[in-house]
């Protein structure tokens, strides 16, 4: 009787539902604990050790080269805090993002609403045009808008006239925050775009004929059903443009000025400039933590306002 | 003056006519039904009450007012929607309070009044919860309370019952009527459920292809159909064909296909040698076992044999076979102790039924 126990659980093991699980979860599984969780703690543990002499990292254990110090330390963290400098950078790259995210939300919602509410057989079309500037290099779209906004052409020159008439000193349209933003909110609008989208479409429109029948006017209609039932589409839209504009390097490389230096750039240089890696694993390290805790806090203001309503 | 006046109106779309010329009042206090099957223009002409939508002829009036052009926003009609609408994002006690909140009542009578109508619904204790944590009566109930809060001239309900169990819409059906006589508010009601609109309605309008067919209170509609298609709408019936031998101040006597001789109540309209379709509900055939010997004129009589039966409970339905093979409905009651059936399949039996029942419908 006791055999058969064991191979009834090796039998369990083997069941056909059972197997298909595990041939289903199992390739994405060790691809992320192989390439996501295994470097995310190479970069942890990086964080805490020396640069080596000619970049890269000191030796854990055992003697390094001459002048060259080993084994865990927590002098990366303590030269973060020791100058304000990374936290204004980490604040303007926070501002940036913000300001980013909200023009991005400001412009996708009524370009979502209306695919949303476009006749059916409009709107994959409509979708594809959204998504439509993937289909070229994000690089060569970027250098596309350094001419757009270069000084010598039309844009520049017809703001700076506008400028004039006021009696303001012309401004340099290119190497700005203002380039950085445009770049920003150009490359991610789609990424606020199909999450919006994606929400209104679900929407169920009878609601909308509730409410105007219980006396809502349109505006209120918008504020008091379409908006509300839209928040999840908000938050995950935001979540896609504000995490990863916070870590963007190569568009303030190229559109900003020198003053216009973000965590993404801070971080790169730390790699491919200055080559000191635990200082930049440390920079790297931070800004996950910003963008966790800020999650959390979003996470718990939505939660409380559930409460509060209910 | 009628609360509601709908005059001559018509609503067409590209390739049909959805409402041809439709004209009725509904009077103030009343639950006013529009039945018919999907498709007869029922729940167009309730969109164009709600204000969802505009005849392309005629005139609706509210009140003596006019209609055109006031949007559904601005009028003080309410609908409950087929599927509810309830908002999900509001708990029951702020859906009810959202009409209130567009009517920019003073927050203190806000709160007053969505308790009074939640209360009259009974679920004052699910003030709090979500829409979708509701049971499908109890979202009913919201959208009542919801249509009902801000007290409107008229609340349309598009098919509430529908989505409900048999059992629950027999419950829902009762609090209906009573909530309709403790608010005072008029309805109009759309169904195509026609024990539904029996069961709920002071008046019913029968509607058939935009038009209506028949504008009577339950009992008369059901007795006294005036054609063809609200006779077979409405109920179970036993139609056959017919034409008139004589017509008198007394009865009318008809030639039934089938059936031969029949005597049936007076219709002063009629005269001999019309021809049309003679109509007798199964519960009016008394059916009786073997041969009963004629019992004279004007006492409609044929003899044939149990073809098959549907046992339902409380009745059984039996389908008789005349010698010809026209055949007719009979509906017996299962009231004698001690016995579930009374017929079997091919039993010989005969079929009677009184000179003042059944109609002669000329279309």
């Amino acid at each position: 009787m006791r055999d058969f126990q064991t191979s009834g659980g090796l039998l369990r093991a083997l069941h056909p539902a059972t197997l298909t699980r595990w041939l289903v979860s199992g390739p994405p599984t060790a691809f992320m604990l192989l390439f996501f969780l295994a470097p995310s703690l190479i970069m942890v543990l990086a964080s805490f050790r020396f640069p080596g002499a000619f970049g890269g990292l000191a030796p854990l254990i055992g003697a390094g080269r001459a002048g060259e110090d080993t084994g865990l330390t927590l002098e990366n963290y303590q030269f973060f805090f020791s100058d304000w400098l990374y936290a204004e950078i980490f604040v303007k790259s926070l501002v940036v993002a913000l300001v980013s995210t909200l023009t991005c939300l400001v412009m996708a919602y009524p370009l979502a609403l209306l695919i949303a509410r476009s006749p059916k057989r409009h709107r994959d079309l409509m979708v594809l045009l959204v998504i439509l500037p993937f289909a070229s290099n994000f690089l060569i779209r970027v250098y596309a808008l350094m001419i757009l906004l270069g000084p010598q052409q039309a844009l520049a020159s017809a703001v700076n006239g506008l400028l004039a008439l006021f009696g303001v000193a012309p401004v340099n349209l290119l190497f700005s925050t203002f380039a950085v933003i445009v770049g920003m909110v150009y490359v991610h609008l789609p990424f606020m775009v199909l999450p919006l989208y994606t929400n209104l479409e679900k929407h169920d429109p009878s609601l909308l004929d509730a409410a105007q029948d219980l006396g809502a006017n349109g505006w209120q209609r918008f504020w008091r059903v379409t908006f509300p039932l839209s928040l999840p589409g908000i938050f995950s839209g935001s979540a896609l443009v504000f995490i990863p504009v916070l870590g963007m390097f190569a568009i303030p490389d190229l559109l900003g000025g020198t003053r216009d230096i973000l965590i993404g750039n801070l971080i790169k240089d730390q790699f491919l400039g200055t080559r000191d890696w635990p200082f930049g694993s440390m920079l790297s390290i931070m800004l996950t933590l910003v963008v966790l805790g800020l999650a959390g806090f979003a996470a718990r203001l939505g939660r409380r306002d559930r409460n509060e309503e209910t | 003056m009628a609360l509601l006046e709908i005059r001559n109106v018509v609503r067409r779309f590209a390739d049909f006519t959805a409402v041809d010329g439709v004209s009725l009042q509904v009077e103030a206090g009343e639950f006013f039904t529009l039945l018919g099957p999907s498709g007869c223009g029922k729940t167009t002409l309730l969109r164009m009450i709600a204000g969802f939508d505009a005849p392309d002829e005629g005139e609706l009036l509210l009140d003596g007012q006019s209609l055109r052009g006031i949007p559904p926003e601005h009028r003080p009609i309410h609908t409950v929607f087929q599927s509810y609408a309830l908002f999900p994002h509001l708990t029951v006690a702020e859906n009810v309070a959202f009409p209130l909140r567009m009517a920019k009542v003073a927050p203190d009578d806000i709160r007053r009044r969505v308790q009074d109508a939640l209360e009259a619904v009974h679920l004052s204790e699910k003030q709090r919860h979500l829409p979708h944590e509701l049971s499908g009566g109890q979202k009913q109930r919201v959208a009542l309370a919801r249509g009902l809060v801000n007290r409107p001239r008229l609340l349309l309900l598009d098919e509430p019952l529908g989505a409900l169990d048999a059992k629950l819409r027999e419950e829902m059906q009762m609090e209906l009527i009573n909530l309709q006589k403790n608010v005072g508010i008029t309805f109009v009601f759309v169904t195509h459920s026609q024990a539904e609109a029996l069961a709920l309605s002071h008046r019913i309008a029968v509607m058939n292809r935009g038009h209506v067919e028949q504008l009577d209170e339950p009992s008369r509609l059901y007795s006294f159909p005036r054609n063809r298609f609200v006779a077979d709408f409405i109920g179970k019936i036993n139609m056959l064909e017919a034409a008139v031998l004589r017509s008198t101040a007394e009865a009318l006597v008809l030639d039934v296909a089938g059936v031969g001789e029949v005597w049936a109540p007076a219709l002063p309209a009629v005269a001999a040698g019309q021809r049309g379709m003679f109509a007798v509900r199964p519960e009016q055939v008394r059916i009786q076992s073997g041969e009963v010997a004629p019992a004279g004129v004007g006492h409609n009589q044929v003899h044939g044999r149990v073809l098959d039966f549907l046992y339902i409970g409380d009745v059984t339905t039996y389908l008789v076979e005349l010698a010809n093979g026209t055949r007719l409905e009979a509906l017996l009651p299962n009231t004698a102790p001690g016995r579930a059936k009374f017929f079997e399949a091919d039993d010989p039996v005969t079929l009677t039924w009184s000179s003042q029942v059944g109609v002669f419908l000329d279309a």
